[in-house]
């Protein structure tokens, strides 16, 4: 291995109006390593990569190719210089296949008119040199995410690859699939290609990291190799904090059964039973397409119901309207926040407002809105979410992802509920926001609600639940509680494949 | 004046004050300032309080379909079917009176009740129509009502063959076209009542609200316990109703039902919408800006009006200003999302 870096910053910043989004940042990457970048959202490792990937110009500093002091004018140029990054937004066309969206730009030509054939062939080699399964003349909107993403590696190897920077490759995949992507990326080590890697998933980081690169607040903490540290030793890194001020305990009083879900069925998942008592948490883990979310959104109304019986405290909502579900006591936060949670145009208090409003709160008049009640719960509530005074009149586009978050959290506390189901209420949302949500979690477990918590985040239903359901394959593989709940036994039936349940 | 113009930091205090009220009220304070300006210059009639309460009279219709345009709008969708609305509450309304009024001709009154609730009932059928299809069927707005359009327009052209309804009542006319109680014209006092009505709608009640939820995320307002198909119907009806209203005042202005009355009305009350900074992406817009808004718009024609520019180049210019004000529009919430 040569000892010059394929790519190096060397005091890297880049400042906003305003913000200092990147404070001199020494960054290198060695032929054949994986260098991980970790760190909270807003830490700047979008920023970071964003400049190396050509999207981005650095306001000081310089980044140095293979030794050599360079300017990237754009993400083309980028590339032509063998540095090709995967973002987390697509750069698909869904409407194409998926061989012209591979040559995109590069389409082979015979004469004046594109060889479509040449394109097929030439786009079923590179599947078949880097070993993915993909159809070249598939309509690319019919792929999994998880196919899309290989696709958009795929693109990569065009050029003369040498960096290949994947920002939250996995955030979508199943667990088999990363499985191949780990593979494949092992692969790329060999030939001697450097990988940036962003992610938040700590349990990879031991399987593929040679070193580890923390950001905090647009600062590098410290780079270590992975052999050298733990994920106790990360997280103190990332947030400034231990990693058991993150995850509070709840205590337990278990209560009456609250919702009784009794083999309900919707397409693509088996019959599933389960209750949720009054004073738990019901944690849900499994791999994203496991069903885990769409068992919820069938109870509320939001997928097709096609048999089984829900009761709500002795109450059949079976067949009830989500409307009226959630007016019976149900909330469902959905893991969406752009397109299901927040109406991003308006500000904070109105989004607030919503909730309150149709709980008729206050009205003097009926049908009238007690708009002085409602500000005053709005205000109430956005304390209660830790939601700073500033933020609250401001559009909800202009706020970090971890106060969009919080304000969609505020959303639950708008009207009486008995039963909180939270889809993966932290996704995207940085170590401190998390830590706030996770207590209001258990205020109010410990106030007699009954919670749900699906999440693709392990340590966080781990630590969080009292009792544990995993799904796969679309039904329940286990249902742990106690001493039972531990990772290895949570891995273990994540990939159930036999069929048999716990 | 050369120290004002050198001081850059004014200026940019200036620019930056700008920018706020074009974020906070959209483009109709700049659009009604350059119009003051020019037609002021352009004719020396344009600027008298005579003029004004003319045009203030003349608005009255374009306000009350701009009221329900902005519903329709503020929904998320628009409703192109306004004008079909009009004309087929006119020519509805108009052939019940005439036929009732012969039928009763004792009960001059009844017979306009009747015919007036006919003409209504036309009306409320088009906007349950589109609510239907918009919110059950999930047509897109454009095509719905396009669509409906065209039927209300057909219907409306059957029922008549085309020719006007004439010989109404005389006391429908004298009544809802030229009476004045108070001495002030009819038209203007039940656009008062339509302003005053949706204001409290649209800021006071719950109703009003979720109008506002639904068009700004109808998925969000869903999990909300907000009945969104319920307030789509609402939207188009309660449009279809002003429509109607507005067909109403407009057969007694020209006694007769006539159905080519409100041709280009769902033009003039979109842009009117858009330039009083109602979002074309719904879940935005006020009531007093949108009057406003008509007001311009109308305010504008008769500028034009008195600068003697041929009745074509004010469809030309009409057209642009409704493109220029969307693109300004699009501008406002490109900046409203990047939070500049």
């Amino acid at each position: 291995m040569t000892n010059i870096p394929l790519v190096q910053t060397i005091g890297l910043s880049k400042q906003y109006p305003g913000v200092l989004a990147l404070d001199e940042i020494d960054f290198d990457l060695m032929p054949g390593e994986v260098h991980v970048l970790f760190g909270e959202n807003g830490a700047g490792k979008s920023t970071l990569i964003s400049m190396l990937a050509g999207a981005n110009v650095p306001s000081s500093g310089a980044i140095l190719r293979d030794g050599q002091k360079s300017h990237f004018e754009s993400v083309a140029d980028a590339q032509k210089r063998g540095i090709y990054t995967v973002f987390q937004e697509f750069s698909l066309i869904p409407t194409l296949s998926v061989a012209q969206n591979i040559f995109l730009g590069w389409e082979p030509r015979k004469g004046p008119f594109i060889d479509h054939r040449a394109m097929r062939q030439r786009a079923a080699q590179m599947f078949e040199e880097l070993e993915f399964d993909i159809d070249p003349s598939a309509i690319t909107a019919t792929l999994s995410r998880a196919q899309q993403q290989m696709v958009e590696i795929t693109k990569a190897f065009h050029g003369d690859l040498s960096v290949l920077i994947l920002d939250e490759p996995t955030a979508s995949l199943t667990d088999r699939e990363v499985d191949h992507l780990f593979r494949f990326i092992k692969d790329l080590k060999a030939r001697g290609i450097g990988i940036i890697y962003i992610s938040h998933r700590m349990q990879e980081f031991a399987r593929i990291a040679d070193r580890i690169t923390v950001l905090r607040d647009g600062a590098k903490i410290g780079t270590v190799a992975m052999a050298d540290t733990n994920d106790g030793a990360l997280v103190e890194m990332m947030t400034g904090r231990a990693i058991s001020e993150i995850y509070p305990r709840i205590a337990q009083n278990t209560g009456d059964v609250f919702l009784k879900v009794d083999q309900v069925l919707t397409t693509g998942l088996h019959p599933c039973s389960f209750e949720v008592n009054a004073g738990e948490v019901l944690g849900i883990a499994g791999l994203v397409g496991s069903g885990k979310s769409r068992i919820f959104r069938t109870i509320m109304g939001l997928n097709p119901r096609l048999g089984g019986q829900v009761e709500l405290a002795g109450c059949d909502i079976t067949k009830s309207s989500t409307r009226a579900i959630i007016e019976a006591g149900v909330y469902y936060l959905s893991p969406d926040r752009k397109h299901e949670g927040l109406d991003l145009a308006k500000p904070c208090n109105d989004n607030l407002a919503v909730n309150p409003m149709m709980a008729r709160l206050d009205e003097k008049l009926r049908g009238f809105v007690n708009w002085i009640a409602i500000r005053q719960k709005t205000g109430a509530i956005a304390d209660k979410v830790e939601l700073s005074e500033g933020y609250r009149s401001k559009l909800v586009s202009q706020l970090s992802g971890g106060n969009q978050q919080k304000v969609l959290f505020g959303k639950a506390f708008g009207q009486d509920i008995d039963v909180y189901i939270f889809d993966e209420p932290t996704v995207g949302v940085d170590m401190g926001t998390r830590a706030a949500l996770y207590r209001l979690i258990r205020d109010l477990a410990e106030a007699g609600k009954a919670v749900v918590l699906i999440s693709s985040d392990l340590p966080e239903v781990l630590n969080l639940s009292h009792r544990l359901l995993v799904f796969a394959h679309g039904k329940i593989t286990a249902a742990l509680s106690g001493d039972s709940m531990t990772e290895d036994q949570v891995l273990k039936h994540f990939f159930d494949e036999t069929g048999a349940t716990a | 004046m050369s120290a004002e113009t050198t001081n850059t930091s004014t200026n940019n205090a200036a620019f930056y004050r700008t920018k706020r009220v074009f974020v906070r009220v959209g483009v109709l304070p700049f659009f009604l300032a350059i119009a003051l300006i020019v037609f002021t210059a352009l004719s020396s009639k344009f600027l008298t309080g005579q003029n004004l309460m003319n045009v203030a009279r003349q608005s009255v219709y374009l306000v009350l379909v701009s009221l329900g345009q902005m519903l329709a709008l503020i929904s998320g969708g628009f409703d192109l079917s306004v004008g079909t609305a009009i004309a087929l509450t006119s020519v509805v309304s108009a052939t019940g009176m005439v036929w009732l009024s012969a039928v009763f001709p004792d009960a001059i009154w009844l017979a306009i009740t009747i015919g007036a609730l006919m003409g209504i009932g036309a009306a409320l059928l088009i906007g349950l129509v589109n609510g239907v299809g918009v919110a059950y069927f999930e047509v897109s707005p454009f095509i719905m009502t396009l669509g409906v359009s065209s039927v209300g327009a057909g219907l409306a052209l059957f029922l008549t063959g085309g020719v006007p309804v004439s010989d109404l009542p005389f006391a429908f006319g004298d009544t809802f076209g030229f009476g004045r109680l108070w001495g002030i014209p009819v038209p203007v006092i039940v656009a008062t009542f339509c302003i005053i009505i949706m204001w409290v709608f649209m800021s006071r009640t719950r109703l009003g609200t979720q109008v506002y939820a639904v068009g700004g995320n109808i998925k969000a307002a869903h999990l909300s316990a907000i009945n969104t198909r319920k307030t789509l119907m609402l939207a188009y009806m309660i449009c279809a109703l002003i429509a109607s209203l507005t067909g109403l005042l407009l057969t007694a202005r020209v006694e007769s039902g006539e159905a080519n009355l409100g041709g280009t009305i769902a033009l003039e009350s979109i842009a009117a919408c858009v330039i009083a900074g109602v979002s074309l992406r719904g879940g935005i817009g006020r009531v007093e800006n949108v009057v406003l808004g008509a007001f311009f718009i109308v305010l504008v024609q008769n500028g034009m009006n008195l600068a003697q520019v041929s009745s074509y180049m004010q469809m030309v210019l009409l057209g642009m200003l409704l493109i220029l004000a969307v693109i300004f529009d699009q501008l406002r919430y490109r900046m409203i999302m990047s939070g500049r």
